[in-house]
């Protein structure tokens, strides 16, 4: 009796497939955070976006990070999101408006893995990310900042340690701590692809050169990063 | 008679509403694309240029935007700087956007540096 009650009640409101997780999710993710695709087709609708999308999360993020990071967010873009709407005119350059950027939202220990196994669950469609993309191997610190910086000019808009670098685009030091090398790859070769109006260009990298640079994002990563910050 | 005037002015209506909005098009993308280096003023002294080693073209300088034909610009802003034997730092939009909004774009440009 007790059962048929439970099954009942979850029938009526139709939320038998709804986990706790997702429950988090809209209601206190969606307002920011897009849960469902398609990307924003144009600039204007890209801009009303107040943080970056979250349908494709489960072929985008490594679990670990987003547990963590979720319960202790700590600024990814330096400039906010979108960095259009949090600067200001400078003496010499423009200028982050920090005034204007504010924190995260911080979820629970619990809540935190309910939010990541929800988002894991949500993946990009199969054209879009391959297995295996990333073929592995190591590179030099040194020699990887080269092609990072000096033959693709990535440096421009990303950070490669706090302080130094772009401001425009997500600090990249700690990118393949965040996200799993098959997305880098896919994202590197066409960010367009997944976000039509993404202020990231399509550089054209050769195929070899975006498997190295992968390889210096996770020498960046290793790099005890909240210590020296 | 009155009837009939109606239609044209209908059309000059329309066409001007439609190139306002192309306009304005052409003002988000300049924001959204080219601000983080060239400058919420287009002088070239956007948020990312502190650690930059070649300093992003001021595009409010008839100075250094004038000599260059619209094909030219039109080249950079699909190839990049590369293809003009100019710095890997400018980058090619052909990824980003359509031969038509590269034309938008440089119609932009000329209205912020002034010059042909
Ligand atoms: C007030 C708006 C807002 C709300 C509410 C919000 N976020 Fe965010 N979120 C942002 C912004 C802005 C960023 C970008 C932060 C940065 O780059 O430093 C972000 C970044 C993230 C990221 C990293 C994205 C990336 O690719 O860099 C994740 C994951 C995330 N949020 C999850 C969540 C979850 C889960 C919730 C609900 C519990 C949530 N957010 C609620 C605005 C919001
Ligand atoms: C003109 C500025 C610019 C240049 C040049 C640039 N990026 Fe980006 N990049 C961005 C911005 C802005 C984002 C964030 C996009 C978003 O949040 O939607 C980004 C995102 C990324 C991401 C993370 C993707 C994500 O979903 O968070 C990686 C990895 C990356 N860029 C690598 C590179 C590499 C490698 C190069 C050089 C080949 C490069 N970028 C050149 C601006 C740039
Ligand atoms: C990552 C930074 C960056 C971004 C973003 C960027 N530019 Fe540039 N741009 C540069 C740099 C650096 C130069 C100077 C190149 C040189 O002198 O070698 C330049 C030069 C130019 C020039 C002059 C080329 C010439 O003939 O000398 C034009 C035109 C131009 N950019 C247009 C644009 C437009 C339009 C956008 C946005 C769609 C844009 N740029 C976005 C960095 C950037």
């Amino acid at each position: 009796m007790k059962h048929f009650v439970l099954i009942a009640s979850l029938m009526a409101t139709g939320s038998a497939l709804a986990t706790d997780g997702d429950a988090i999710l809209e209601q206190r993710c969606a307002g920011c955070h897009a849960l469902s695709g398609p990307a924003a087709q144009s600039v204007p609708e890209l801009w009303k976006r107040k943080g970056p999308d979250l349908f494709y999360a489960g072929s985008k993020y490594k679990d670990n990070w987003l547990e963590k990071w979720l319960v202790k967010p700590r600024r990814i873009r330096p400039a906010g999101y979108h960095y259009v709407q949090h600067i200001k005119p400078g003496k010499k350059r423009d200028m982050v408006d920090m005034s204007t950027l504010t924190p995260h939202p911080v979820l629970s220990a619990e809540d935190a893995e309910d939010v990541a196994e929800a988002l894991m669950k949500r993946k990009a469609p199969a054209d879009l990310i391959t297995k295996g993309d990333f073929k592995g191997g190591s590179i030099s610190a040194s020699f990887g900042e080269m092609v990072f910086s000096t033959f693709n000019g990535c440096m421009a808009c990303h950070e490669i340690e706090p302080n130094f670098g772009g401001l425009s685009g997500p600090e990249v030091y700690t990118a393949a701590k965040r996200m799993q090398e098959d997305y880098l790859v896919s994202y590197i070769r066409n960010p367009q692809a997944w976000n039509p109006k993404t202020p990231m260009p399509n550089k054209h990298t050769a195929e070899q050169n975006i498997q190295k640079i992968v390889r210096y994002l996770q020498a960046l990563a290793k790099e005890n990063w909240d210590e020296k910050k | 008679m009155k009837k009939n005037s109606i239609f044209p002015a209908l059309l000059i209506l329309l066409s001007v509403f439609a190139s306002a909005v192309w306009a304005s098009e052409a003002e988000d993308n300049y924001k959204n694309f080219c601000w983080q280096c060239h400058g919420m003023t287009g002088n070239g002294m956007g948020v990312n240029v502190q650690d930059m080693s070649v300093q992003p073209r001021d595009h409010t300088s008839a100075k250094s935007m004038g000599g260059r034909s619209d094909a030219d610009l039109f080249k950079v802003i699909k190839e990049g700087g590369l293809a003009i034997d100019k710095s890997v730092l400018m980058p090619p939009w052909g990824g980003t956007f359509s031969d038509e909004e590269i034309h938008d774009l440089v119609t932009y440009l000329r209205k912020l540096c002034q010059c042909r």
